[in-house]
């Protein structure tokens, strides 16, 4: 398998680690706003700070993307089917950045201190205001189910890619060898 | 992929989609069940401030609960006398500027006053650090109930029926004849009268909160503010006048800035601290923080606390938390509450407009 096949070991470190931070965020903030009870308060606890890391760690893997260009899609795939990845991906690098954006800029708008826990707090970003508080609210919910709803294309794609086409898209960031 | 000529349909075609069908159907099932759309019974925040919006009636861009009241500001003069059980820094002497806002419980904004015997007082203190702390507070010793189900439950059993425009009175019975820890509350709303004013009101936190000082010592603490203003003197409310507590306040600040000290009560080995619906005896030991002081009032419509959601559980560093269920829940609630006035507010699409800022 050549350098060209696979993703740069950075990357592909970089996207196991944000695709369970990823995955582990959706599901703690549907599960803490749906819940009056002590998990709301210690999911919130973990949702903050880990969502501000997600938002530094995109930050660094989206440079690390433009300088280190993804291995070419297979030659056969159908076009439309190359677009929609192309598409899907540039989707999941504008979410990973706005959602922890939107969620920072929510608070500040709410006049919520923005605290991480463990005494760390980052100022606001903009300036109090309740209307503003609610649209990035709700951009806040509509949003993390579109990335939701994009995670699922993605690993069925990917799916696709490793069990019906066995093409080495999969393999390009599973990094495993690849079958024939 | 440089060989794609090569490459054959792959064996069980059939089952390796199955399986890729089966793993994305099974994200999104897990999504579904823990966001609550695949557990409706759930009892989520929603339900609860439906439950109150329900027996409120729908009031667009006003807060859920306690749906009436005044903005109110000044300042907290800390006396400094907190400081050694507390980090907090607004406990260390100086002062602190306040966002207050006197209430009384309910969803309907234009209840009468003296519709209810409780009084409410939320205050924000901004700290200079950028820190804040929210309290709400209620003017009654206990809480009926310690838990959100019991909330949530006993709005069902006070839904006023359409009909009368009273609950069915066998609902709230059997509600507390199956809620003995309603026993405390119950004894003394027997004797609560609506008073005159809000301003000779003792407001209490009734839940209970760690403080914690330089050595990282916990003290779990209540806390209250207490009047200065004389008890009474000057009669019953106006009759006929539904808003007398906002003409009260008005005629008071008009003679001068009003106070409540800030009072700290520690609980002894063994005082409930989970628990809203139980009393700590009268002789615990309590610390004056400090004085509250309210100098200017203005209609929530456009005052500073229109756009507050008087959060319990933020807290500055040095406060914290207990395990008192009914926090979390409050601030869950709140939280849904907020969302749901501020849209409405914003004129978000999908939303009623507060059409009703003027009575
Ligand atoms: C990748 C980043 C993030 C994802 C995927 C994410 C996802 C979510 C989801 C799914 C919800 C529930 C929405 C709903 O159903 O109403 C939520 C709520 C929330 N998120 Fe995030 N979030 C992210 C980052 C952040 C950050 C960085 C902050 C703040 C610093 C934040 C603060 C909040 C708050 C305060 C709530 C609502 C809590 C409530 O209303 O009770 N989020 N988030
Ligand atoms: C699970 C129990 C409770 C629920 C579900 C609940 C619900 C609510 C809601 C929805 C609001 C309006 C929030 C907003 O839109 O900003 C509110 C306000 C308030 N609640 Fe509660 N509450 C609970 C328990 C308590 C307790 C134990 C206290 C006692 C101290 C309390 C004191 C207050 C006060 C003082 C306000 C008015 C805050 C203001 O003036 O903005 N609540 N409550």
């Amino acid at each position: 398998m050549s350098h060209a096949d696979t993703f740069h070991p950075f990357a592909r470190v970089l996207h196991w680690l944000m695709a369970l931070a990823i995955l582990s965020m959706l599901f703690v903030g549907a599960g803490m706003v749906t819940s009056v009870e002590a998990r709301h308060a210690w999911l919130l606890a973990i949702h903050k700070p880990l969502g501000i890391t997600i938002f530094v760690l995109a930050l660094i893997r989206l440079g690390f993307r433009l300088t280190h260009p993804a291995p070419p899609l297979p030659a056969d795939m159908p076009e439309w089917q190359k677009l929609a990845a192309h598409a899907s991906h540039w989707l999941l690098y504008g979410l990973m950045i706005a959602m922890p954006l939107i969620g920072w800029g929510m608070l500040s708008a709410g006049n919520y201190p923005v605290t991480l826990g463990a005494g760390l707090r980052l100022p606001p970003i903009l300036p109090s205001d309740a209307a503003l508080f609610a649209w990035l609210r709700e951009a806040h919910r509509y949003l993390a189910w579109l990335f939701f709803l994009t995670f699922l294309a993605h690993i069925g794609a990917a799916l696709m890619h490793g069990l019906i086409r066995r093409d080495g898209v999969l393999q390009s960031m599973t990094g495993g060898r690849r079958s024939a | 992929m440089q060989e794609p000529e090569t490459r054959r349909p792959p064996a069980h075609a059939v089952w390796r989609w199955a399986l890729i069908g089966l793993v994305v159907a099974g994200f999104a099932a897990a999504f579904g069940y823990v966001g609550g759309w695949l557990a409706p019974g759930r009892l989520t925040p929603k339900r609860i401030i439906d439950a109150l919006q329900a027996n409120g009636g729908e009031h667009p861009g006003f807060r859920r609960n306690h749906a009436k009241g005044i903005c109110v500001a000044g300042r907290f003069e800390s006396s400094g006398a907190l400081a050694a059980y507390s980090t907090a820094p607004l406990f260390a002497p100086g002062d602190t500027p306040v966002v207050g806002r006197l209430a009384i419980p309910g969803g309907n904004p234009y209840a009468a006053d003296s519709s209810v015997p409780i009084r409410s007082f939320a205050l924000r203190f901004d700290l200079a650090d950028g820190e804040q702390w929210r309290t709400g507070m209620n003017a009654m010793p206990v809480f009926p109930v310690s838990t959100a189900q019991a909330f949530y439950d006993l709005q069902l059993a006070t839904h006023p029926d359409p009909a009368t425009g009273k609950p069915d009175p066998a609902k709230p019975k059997a509600f507390f004849a199956a809620h003995p820890e309603t026993a405390a509350f119950l004894a003394w709303i027997k004797t609560a009268k609506p008073s005159a004013s809000y301003v000779t009101e003792t407001y209490q936190s009734i839940n209970a909160f760690y403080l914690r000082d330089a050595a990282e010592q916990r003290h779990a603490v209540r806390w209250k503010v207490v009047p200065e203003q004389p008890a009474s003197g000057d009669g019953g409310p106006a009759a006929g006048d539904p808003d007398y507590l906002a003409a009260d306040l008005a005629k008071r600040l008009g003679e001068g800035p009003l106070r409540w000290h800030l009072q700290m009560v520690f609980a002894a080995e063994g005082d409930p601290v989970d628990d809203a619906t139980k009393v700590w005896p009268a002789d615990r030991r309590t610390v004056d923080a400090g004085t509250i002081v309210i100098d200017r009032m203005q209609a929530q419509d456009d005052g500073p606390c229109r756009d507050v959601n008087y959060d319990p559980t933020i807290l500055p560093r040095g406060i914290e938390v207990s395990n008192d269920p009914l926090l979390v829940a409050r601030s869950a609630a709140y939280a849904d509450s907020y969302l749901r006035r501020t849209s409405e507010e914003g004129h978000l699409p999908g939303t009623a407009s507060p059409k009703e800022n003027h009575p």
